[in-house]
């Protein structure tokens, strides 16, 4: 089983991204859950939300303390909730962000951690410019698909097709894409720095 | 068809294609996509011939049902905690009338302290309403048990609420398979009702009933009751038959026909709890599950055959009884009255705090290791240094302030000192 | 020769001029073949004015749809007497659930014949001013809102009555209930800011309000049989005189539904969407005091000394109503 937590903040599209992250496993013949842990409807409150992929049926119900994966979506998050309970060393760590590592303060967090396991992505420009708005999802998904393999990004452009359609659909797959691209770039060279 | 879909989103499809000719909508987290769903469905026109009514409240709800089924019509409406308490006097009214009435519960905790997350009080405030109660372990069955609702509800002329834990099983992403309208019309005739306000055959409905005849009218309610314990089960072969998957039933055994200890669960902790007991077989350990998945109408002599042979049942459940104890375990105990088992009480996951493999697996440790004493109420994962905390405070203090403040300032969740 | 059975059913006395009348200008009420919705046999007090507004109101209505009616009824004292363990003198279809849910009922009931394309079958919900004015509110606003195709009836016998006469939202000031006794320096049911349920219902600018009273039983049919012409949500508030609970005798029930009217306290009106579109005028306005004596609930303002202060109060509101509604017939003021 693979399990990912990805944190953000409400309005950045986290529950979305873990959804469209169990549809595109799903896709694959994989079995998948995704689910949020909930505050009332509020923008800008953190959002935790989970996805487990398994190749058998999966029966547990319980939010995710030890991920396999984590997702940043929003650094801001970083020094104010312990993001990083469970994360093993051999953990995968993607952070929205266009800083370093040590930049953010996290080295003696990614010292422990398999250098091609960790990546900072600015998805968040990426989607901006792509998708003229600040919601770096898709971007993300396009970049966790690269850096974990766990999912392909044709699943993942699939899924972001399935569920937005027309214009929308079409730049948040060229946001997953680029996203995509960044990483494959970056991690040929992993960088600490 | 299998699709990965969110699990209110699913219903929404399995209960427009049960066909309701009238759908009273009230919103209430966690059922709100419910009822977004089905209004979606009519609005595209996917289901026809069905009236959404946009009600003022969950008492008006179920009272819109009420009329709307007694009038002949195929009604439903969701709702949870809070929202399940303001309709109650509609509810009993509902069973009382034997309106065949088919209604989610998004299992949600009761206030106060208000919380939006799942647990099973609400439901378990309702067990003697009169309502047949159905749980779902998932998604896959949820759906499934609100095709076997209408069914069953319209055969023994009984309301049904279906339950299902709200958010982790609500909005959780998940593969269902949701029949299609014709499987559905196949499985779910035309609603042919018992009794009907019909001005060709005027009838008078909800006549007071004085004492020479209301024992004899309750106890036809527990009768048709017990009468749905064969029901039930017929009603989910059909199902297994026509749709090729098991789904709702009374009970559901897991790997307890040789087991020594059986934990007895209902609902989508039920996933979990699996899990646990594959893991502890691994180990070796003797242990197995029961899942109640029909409570109301309790099969207490199918729980007395599934548990008989144990040496310990634990009933790990989603409320209790302030004042007395456990629920569903003083259910079971007495399905297991004159047998010499181990018993253990243990309430958990309330207000939606997460019953994690961790918790579970510490707790069946002391549980076989014979460190837990039998008889006594538990409650899993409790922070008794917060409560001892409180305690003291109000043994303290006259003015010791609201509980829930106090431990959400102890536990740094709410700021100490002031802006 | 051939026997015919006939039943002898006593009619106001309004409708004693009928057969003098043109036949089509005869009240539902003196017809043989009527509905007689709401048969004898039920147990209302004698002179009950629910039971004669219950009978006038269900019988236009029937004969208005030509018998296709459903009827969602509130409990309450109308609910109770006539259902009586194990008889019951409805004749029509009838459903009765809760206390506070009779609006809500009604619609679910119009929105099943809807979905079942059987619109042509209508639908009515009663209740009493409790049921409708106070524990059924909510639901009642909720259906006007909807504009949910029910016509709702409330018989205004101004308190808790099947219960023991216990004060309402529709009790008038002064008036005495088991809670509100003429003891202490504001005797009776205080002065409050009233309830108006009809200005509330036209506050909601639904297609009919009315209101009218046993009193005057061709505009009462009238006003059913306008309603019944209509769709969407429609309120007719029926003013009922109850002896029991007012203390009045059983024979005045007619004569104090029509002085409630010619004193102003009881407005008679109808409206449309919001606006009022018709009053029916007082010929002679006649002094509050005549309407307030024949009725013990407010015997303590007749008392030693008379509490004239209060009556005048009672009589300010009166004028008041006279005013806002041009309740007086001009050449008569």
């Amino acid at each position: 089983m693979f399990q990912v937590r990805i944190h953000g903040r409400g309005g950045q599209g986290v529950v979305t991204a873990a959804e469209l992250l169990s549809v595109a496993a799903f896709s694959e013949g994989r079995h998948a859950q995704a689910f949020p842990t909930f505050g009332s409807e509020r923008t800008g409150a953190p959002v935790t939300a989970f996805c487990r992929i398994d190749d058998r049926e999966i029966r547990l119900r319980e939010p995710i303390s030890e991920p396999d994966a984590l997702i940043v979506q929003d650094p801001t998050l970083l020094h104010q909730i312990d993001l990083f309970a469970g994360l093993g060393e051999d953990g995968y760590l993607l952070i929205n962000t266009g800083r370093t590592f040590a930049e953010l303060g996290l080295d003696d967090l990614v010292d422990r951690m398999r250098l091609e396991r960790i990546l900072t992505v600015p998805a968040t420009e990426i989607a901006r410019r792509q998708l003229g708005r600040p919601l770096p999802n898709a971007a993300l998904l396009g970049s966790f698909a690269a850096f974990t393999r766990v999912v392909s990004l044709d699943s993942v452009a699939a899924a972001i097709t399935e569920k937005f359609a027309g214009e929308i659909g079409k730049k948040n797959v060229a946001a997953a894409q680029a996203a995509h691209a960044f990483a494959e770039e970056r991690l040929k060279v992993p960088a600490r720095a | 068809m299998r699709r990965q879909l969110e699990g209110s989103v699913a219903v929404a499809e399995a209960v427009t294609r049960c066909r309701p000719e009238v759908v009273s909508a009230y919103p209430i987290s966690p059922q709100t996509h419910i009822v977004e769903g089905v209004s979606d469905l009519i609005r595209t026109g996917e289901l026809e011939g069905c009236e959404y009514l946009m009600v003022e409240s969950e008492f008006a709800a179920m009272s819109a049902a009420i009329g709307a089924s007694a009038a002949g019509a195929r009604a439903y409406t969701a709702t949870a905690s809070q929202g399940l308490l303001y309709m109650v006097e509609a509810l009993y009214n509902a069973a009382g009338l034997g309106l065949p009435i088919v209604m989610t519960v998004a299992n949600r905790a009761i206030g106060a302290p208000i919380n939006i997350w799942n647990d099973h009080s609400d439901s378990m405030s309702q067990r003697d309403s009169g309502w047949i109660q159905l749980y779902a372990e998932s998604n896959q069955e949820a759906v499934d048990l609100h095709v076997q609702a209408f069914k069953l509800a319209e055969e023994v002329s009984l309301p049904v609420m279906v339950c299902m834990d709200g958010f982790v099983l609500t909005h959780a992403y998940e593969a269902v398979d949701v029949p299609t309208q014709a499987q559905v019309d196949a499985f779910l005739p035309p609603f042919e009702p018992r009794q009907v306000l019909d001005p060709e055959d005027p009838v008078t409905i909800g006549a007071m009933v004085g004492p020479e005849a209301f024992t004899e009218v309750r106890y036809l309610m527990h009768a048709k009751q017990m009468q749905a314990l064969d029901v039930v089960p017929e009603i989910a072969s059909e199902f297994a038959a026509a749709f090729g998957r098991t789904s709702g039933g009374l009970l559901r055994s897991y790997r307890s026909a040789d087991a020594e200890t059986i934990v007895v669960a209902l609902g989508s902790v039920l996933g979990t709890i699996e899990e646990v007991v594959d893991e502890l077989r691994e180990q070796g350990v003797k242990i197995g599950a029961l899942g109640v998945k029909c409570f109301r109408p309790y099969p207490l002599d199918e729980v007395r055959a599934a548990l008989s042979q144990a040496t310990r049942v634990v009933v790990l459940e989603k409320a209790f009884a302030v004042g007395v104890g456990a629920i569903v375990g003083q259910n079971v105990r007495l399905a297991l009255s004159g047998l010499p088992v181990e018993f253990h009480d243990v309430v958990g996951g309330l207000g939606g705090r997460a019953i994690t493999r961790r918790s579970l697996h510490r707790l069946l440790a002391e549980v076989l290791e014979g460190r837990l004493e039998p008889g006594r109420l538990t409650f899993l994962d409790l922070d008794h240094a917060l409560v001892e905390r409180e305690l003291r405070r109000t043994r303290d203090h006259r003015r010791s302030g609201p509980h829930a403040e106090n431990i959400l300032r102890d536990l740094g969740v709410v700021a100490a000192g002031s802006h | 020769m051939a026997q015919q059975q006939i039943k002898f059913y006593q009619v106001g006395s309004f409708a004693v001029g009928n057969r003098l009348l043109d036949p089509e200008q005869r009240t539902v009420q003196s017809r043989p073949e009527r509905s007689n919705t709401l048969t004898s046999g039920h147990r209302a007090c004698q002179g009950c004015g629910e039971a004669l507004g219950a009978r006038y109101v269900l019988d236009a209505a029937m004969r208005a749809t030509g018998g296709r009616l459903i009827a969602a009824n509130a409990t309450g004292c109308l609910e109770v007497f006539s259902t009586p363990y194990p008889e019951s003198s409805w004749q029509l279809p009838w459903l009765h659930s809760l206390f506070g849910n009779a609006p809500a009922v009604a619609s679910g009931i119009a929105a099943a014949l809807k979905a079942k394309g059987r619109t042509d079958i209508r639908v009515i919900g009663q209740g009493g001013d409790g049921g409708t004015m106070d524990i059924g509110f909510a639901c009642l606003s909720g259906m006007f809102e909807r504009n949910d195709d029910v016509l709702y009836v409330c018989y205004d016998n101004e308190a808790y009555m099947n219960t023991g006469v216990q004060r309402s939202s529709a009790t008038p000031p002064a008036a005495r209930t088991a809670n509100t006794k003429p003891v202490g320096a504001e005797p009776g049911n205080p002065f409050g800011q009233g309830k108006s349920a009809p200005l509330i219902a036209m506050a909601h600018e639904i297609p009919y309000v009315a209101t009218a009273t046993v009193a005057e039983l061709h505009d009462l049919e009238y006003k059913i049989e306008r309603a019944m012409a209509l769709r969407g949500a429609r309120y007719v508030h029926v003013f009922v005189p109850c002896p029991l609970g007012w203390g009045c005798p059983s024979s005045e029930t007619i004569r104090i539904a029509r002085l409630a009217k010619e004193t102003g306290i009881f407005p008679v009106f109808e409206a449309e969407h919001g606006e009022v579109v018709g009053v029916s005028k007082i010929r002679r306005q006649v002094p509050v005091q005549e309407y307030l004596r024949l009725q013990r609930r407010y015997a303590h303002l007749f008392g030693d000394p008379p509490r004239t202060d209060v009556i005048a109060q009672i009589q300010t509101r009166a004028d008041r109503n006279i005013r806002r509604f041009g309740l007086l017939d001009e050449e008569a003021a």
